[in-house]
């Protein structure tokens, strides 16, 4: 099972002849993604990889009929890479790329809404189900097929909370990037019902940050969950006011601050690591 | 981007929102000038940041030496951290309303949000919420003129002035989206016998879309020398009173990176996310950056995806034989290319962990030795 992508997942790499779609559509097709085609204007006859790249993405899905994107698209073309997906009738679209302006990554979710199409970011590490299928940017070496769910704001964090579970002996069956943007195409709770609803998933891990009020919001969904989760937050030490690097990470009035979704997680019956690496033990505290 | 209030009421005007008559003034004797011409004026110093007026930064004045005085009053002093170098000098208009209207972003829908009010001016931020008109914007339709005459209906407007409230609330829209602004605000929206105008205005640009508004706009700047180094490569870096120079990958793991430090009693220097993907120069020249804020030691932590340690450890070989490294450098890294960079490392004599508690750990002792 896992979910949003499996063995079965037919990847499409939009970008696939930049450096960095190149270079990580090798590293996907390393880990055993079933990549079926790259996109790139005006490269159609070359070869990624041995993979067939096309012009457009309506040209990729005639030959090939992929069902899941994933884009490398610099931030000025990003939009239009994202709405060629859709249009195309892409139903999981994965976004990379970092500096999309905000009235872009709006109108992008606008879409989406309308097309029923899942957004995965953008400025977002991707997808994985180990051992199934890998959309995204993150180190092969790191996951352990298993039953721990991970849905995370931001990716190098989650990377290290990963490597202390894999370290641990606990795999996880999907970890899933939000993304760092003001605008994401899901939020916490999108990703929290499926993982309750996963046979594959036992327990979840929540990887949150200061700013927005993401964590309170699915804090309310916890409350309603039969699956223990176990939750990290980053931003304690950050200075009221200062924008830390993500979008995202701004204390605003009060509200996001590193104490109330402590509070907020806390009281929903989820159990918030001081130290990343006590994740492990936590879990582990919870009789599984 | 936020722009400084004379800045949004010149893009108001090209999208057709009447403000009152002025202009900017940067001494004393410009102040008089533009007094002569309008008569009756307001002098207000132009800094980004709100609560103006009950720091003293706004001034009347009725005869053009008044308004000198005022501008002398204002001009060269520090408000609210900044020092006032502009001030706007605005006809004074009767006032028979004010009112609130803002357009701004809704992350928690991901749409546009449009909050009015029949109660602008001072002390918004205590309204309570029933006096708040709120709309989310579906960005496929925008907002059409129906839309805005239904605010303008429930601001209890009418006649002529609910009309012209009407057409603004349309302007506004399009110059939110078409200046891809995060913020567009008018606190207060004055109702003035027949007309409506902006007598105050701020406009917040995303960042993210600067290479496409308007080249028109001049480049605000709000920090310092190092901060806007790193911003030129495309780096996070906000500067902390600590005595630790941190540098991490992510704005999560650096985040947490000081998280941990201060958990064991370490006091961080910076907030400095080198991104994802940096290559060698960039991360050379970041490091020449801590450096330059005279660091006890430098934290590095690194996990590696779209990074990669080899172009990492290469970087700091680089900065390492170029113009040496005079603090200890404890480095954690792991992840892509991991066993090339490790060896990159010992290669020239740099030490690193595999796990940021060991790293944390050592940086600790080093410091407080």
């Amino acid at each position: 099972m896992a979910i949003i992508i499996n063995e079965n997942t037919r990847v499409l790499v939009q970008g696939a002849t930049g450096n960095q779609g190149s270079f990580h559509l090798k590293q996907m097709l390393a880990y055993g993604s079933n990549v079926v085609a790259g996109v790139s204007p005006g490269k159609s006859g070359q070869q990624v990889e041995g993979v067939p790249v096309y012009d457009s993405v309506f040209a990729a899905v005639d030959e090939q009929q992929p069902d899941a994107s994933i884009i490398f698209i610099p931030a000025k073309f990003a939009k239009d890479a994202a709405f060629e997906a859709m249009e195309a009738g892409i139903k999981v679209v994965v976004v990379i790329t970092e500096h999309i302006p905000v009235h872009d990554a709006m109108d992008i979710m606008a879409l989406a809404q309308i097309k029923g199409t899942t957004i995965i970011g953008p400025n977002t590490f991707g997808i994985i189900s180990p051992g199934k299928c890998k959309m995204g940017i993150m180190p092969n070496s790191i996951f352990l097929p298993g039953n721990t769910g991970i849905v995370a704001r931001s990716g190098t964090l989650s990377y290290e909370i990963v490597y202390n579970l894999t370290a641990a002996g606990m795999g996880q069956s999907t970890v899933v990037g939000l993304g760092g943007d003001r605008v994401p195409g899901l939020s916490f709770v999108d990703i929290l019902e499926k993982f309750e609803q996963d046979p594959d998933t036992e327990r979840v891990v929540l990887v949150g940050e200061i700013g927005g009020n993401a964590e309170e919001e699915a804090s309310k969904f916890i409350k309603e969950m039969s699956k223990p989760v176990v939750a990290y937050l980053a931003g304690k030490s950050a200075p009221p006011g200062k924008r830390m690097g993500h979008a995202g990470a701004i204390i605003e009035r009060g509200r996001g601050t590193f104490e109330s979704k402590v509070e907020a997680l806390s009281a929903a019956g989820a159990q918030v690591a001081s130290l990343p690496w006590e994740v492990p033990g936590l879990l582990q505290n919870r009789g599984l | 981007m936020k722009l400084f209030e004379y800045m949004a009421k010149e893009i108001f005007q090209e999208y057709g929102i009447s403000v009152p008559r002025g202009k900017v003034a940067r001494n004393p004797e410009e102040a008089a000038q533009v007094a002569k011409q309008i008569g009756s004026v307001v002098v207000k110093s132009q800094i980004l940041s709100g609560g103006r007026g009950k720091a003293g930064g706004i001034k009347f004045a009725d005869t053009p030496e008044e308004a000198a005085l005022a501008a002398q009053e204002i001009l060269g002093t520090e408000l609210k951290g900044y020092v006032v170098d502009t001030v706007l000098v605005e006809e004074k208009i009767k006032i028979d309303q004010e009112l609130y209207l803002a357009i701004t972003i809704d992350k928690a829908v991901r749409r546009p949000i449009l909050i009015a009010s029949a109660f602008g001016g001072m002390d918004i931020e205590d309204l309570p919420e029933e006096k708040l008109i709120k709309r989310n914007i579906d960005v496929s339709i925008g907002i059409k003129p129906y839309l805005a005459r239904d605010i303008a209906r429930r601001l209890g407007l009418s006649g002529e002035v609910a009309e012209q409230a009407s057409k603004l609330i349309v302007s506004l829209y399009r110059l939110f989206s078409e200046k891809d602004a995060e913020l567009a605000e008018i606190n207060p929206l004055v109702i003035s016998g027949n007309t409506v105008l902006a007598a105050d205005g701020k406009l917040t640009i995303d960042d993210e879309a600067l290479f496409r508004v308007d080249q028109g706009i001049p480049r605000v700047e709000e920090r310092t020398e190092r901060e806007k180094k790193a911003a030129d490569l495309g780096i996070s870096y906000v500067e902390l009173d600590g005595n630790i120079a941190v540098m991490a990958n992510g704005a999560g793991i650096t985040m947490a990176t000081l998280d941990i430090l201060q958990h064991y009693g370490g006091r961080p220097a910076n907030f400095m996310d080198a991104g994802g993907g940096a290559g060698i120069e960039p991360t050379a020249k970041a490091l020449e950056i801590l450096l330059s804020s005279n660091p006890k030691a430098v934290l590095v932590n690194i996990f590696g995806g779209i990074t990669r340690c080899d172009d990492v450890a290469r970087a700091f070989v680089q900065v390492k034989q170029s113009r040496g490294i005079p603090v200890p450098l404890i480095i954690r890294l792991v992840g892509t290319n991991q066993e090339e960079g490790v060896r990159i490392l010992q290669e020239n004599e740099i030490h690193s962990y595999r796990t940021i508690k060991e790293a944390v750990e050592k940086v600790i002792e080093i410091t407080s030795a």
